[in-house]
């Protein structure tokens, strides 16, 4: 995707570092997402089923770093394995088209790989940069620990926390890391949006984070893209710089800012960065 | 817009409600009020989603859907893993949507659910979501003055190359035709 392009970049070149193999999935298409089950739901269905269906060909899990992608394919797989007659309808329709789904596809967020596929010892090996103290606010957000609650818990997960102190940095205590950030209410319910946001980042300042990361390109760019705006409803200053985890991570393990697109960051995470190389 | 008595209108929610893995526990509601309390958005809401299940049970589910109550939902599922009776509330909310939609009943000037309608019809045109289009529809069909207040943020993007111009349509497209095609029959038997 154009707008997410840097958690694309970053999560294949930090992928390489680790030595994981990523394939991308060939002519998938949208999971269903949120805004399409609200109106349609055996349509939705569907449309994960078709990419579900793609991965089973390959043999391989399903791998995404979007953590709306991952709630709602992990949910089709999950409602069709619990209920026959909706797997079979689906199917019927997959044959429409040519296609067949088993039920065999593990879908995995890329969060998920890097904790426990990889772990900690292989991580801490591939640094090469520390990155020497840097406070981090670590967001969760809502999808990618509830409601199915497999990669961390559902009400304070930690994981990330433990994942950027292998990297040298030092996660803030962040007691809204898996509150809502608004999804798609910042452009349909500006007020609503703005707000929810807004107190993630004030709350992050708060508690002398220099930057917030993310596991999730809707998140990530409601917060780092309205940030003047959010300032103005929050009446605070709420400008501080927003990464996504995988950027992190690749700068810890020595990539390039091109390898990670640092230039394409709306705040400021390029000169965050530069300086703390220049402080080591 | 489809007619539809209240009764009936409680009748079919149940209905698709409990077809929902875990759905049927909607009856085991104790009204705690543990989701209307676990809500980012509850605030703000005509009806919280305590009172959601209360409206159902007073067979007055139309004002719940007459109400901005569900589509100020985001899917967070605060409500789903906190429920002590483990009623999947999240679902019940797209449920009601989808309800709403179906049947007109929706305030006037719902942006969530014009969103949802022009994200639906990005993504049957091209099998995935192209996001300028998205928005151009939505500002267009809610208030396109206030697309003047994106493009300084378009333009930002744009610098960045985080915009994509023309829409990519997948190769299977005709396919996934042919599997909607198949899925409305199969519903409309």
């Amino acid at each position: 995707m154009a707008t997410n392009k840097a958690y694309d970049v970053s999560t294949r070149n930090v992928a390489r570092v680790l030595g994981l193999e990523l394939v991308e999935l060939e002519d998938w298409n949208c999971c269903g997402a949120t805004a399409y089950v609200a109106i349609r739901e055996e349509r939705a269905f569907v449309l994960s089923a078709r990419n579900l269906a793609l991965a089973e060909k390959t043999g391989r899990d399903l791998v995404t770093p979007c953590s709306g992608c991952y709630v709602v394919l992990r949910k089709a797989n999950k409602y069709m394995a619990d209920n026959p007659e909706l797997h079979a309808k689906i199917e019927r329709a997959l044959a429409a088209g040519g296609m067949t789904y088993g039920g065999n596809v593990r879908v995995r967020h890329f969060l998920d790989v890097v904790l426990n596929d990889v772990g900690e010892d292989a991580i801490r090996e591939h640094v090469t940069r520390p990155l020497d103290g840097l406070r981090v606010a670590c967001y969760y957000g809502c999808q990618v620990s509830r409601p199915f609650g497999e990669i961390d818990s559902e009400e304070l997960p930690e994981r990330i926390d433990r994942l950027v102190e292998w990297l040298g940095a030092e996660a803030v205590p962040f007691p809204l890391k898996a509150k809502c950030c608004g999804g798609l209410m910042m452009t349909t319910q500006p007020d609503i949006g703005r707000k929810l946001t807004g107190k993630l980042l004030r709350v992050a300042k708060a508690n002398s984070a220099e930057c917030v990361i993310t596991c999730c390109p809707l998140c990530q760019m409601n917060l780092e893209a309205y940030q003047r705006e959010v300032s103005d409803a929050m009446q605070c200053d709420c400008h501080i710089p927003v990464l996504y985890f995988t950027q992190l991570m690749g700068h810890a393990f020595g990539l390039s800012s091109e390898e990670l697109a640092l230039q394409d960051s709306l705040t400021a995470v390029e000169p965050l960065l530069a300086r703390k190389v220049a402080s080591v | 817009m489809n007619a539809v008595a209240t009764e009936d209108l409680c009748d079919v929610f149940l209905k698709n409600v409990c077809a929902i893995p875990n759905g049927k526990k909607i009856r085991e509601c104790i009204q705690c009020g543990t989701c209307s309390a676990s809500c980012p958005t509850s605030a703000a809401m005509e009806y919280s989603p305590r009172e959601v299940i209360a409206a159902l049970r007073a067979h007055v589910l139309d004002r719940v859907l007459k109400s901005n109550t569900v589509w100020l939902c985001s899917s967070c599922y605060s409500c789903t893993v906190r429920c002590p009776a483990g009623i999947p509330f999240t679902d019940v909310m797209y449920e009601l949507k989808r309800l709403g939609v179906k049947h007109g009943l929706y305030p006037k000037g719902t942006t969530n659910a014009v969103m949802a309608q022009a994200f639906v019809e990005s993504v049957d045109a091209h099998g995935r979501n192209h996001e300028p289009e998205l928005l151009r529809k939505y500002y267009l069909r809610t208030n396109p003055l206030r697309f003047l207040n994106q493009i300084a943020l378009g333009l930002r993007l744009l610098k960045r190359r985080r915009i994509r111009v023309r829409p990519h349509n997948i190769q299977g497209a005709e396919n996934l035709r042919k599997m909607m095609a198949a899925i409305e029959e199969n519903h409309a038997k």
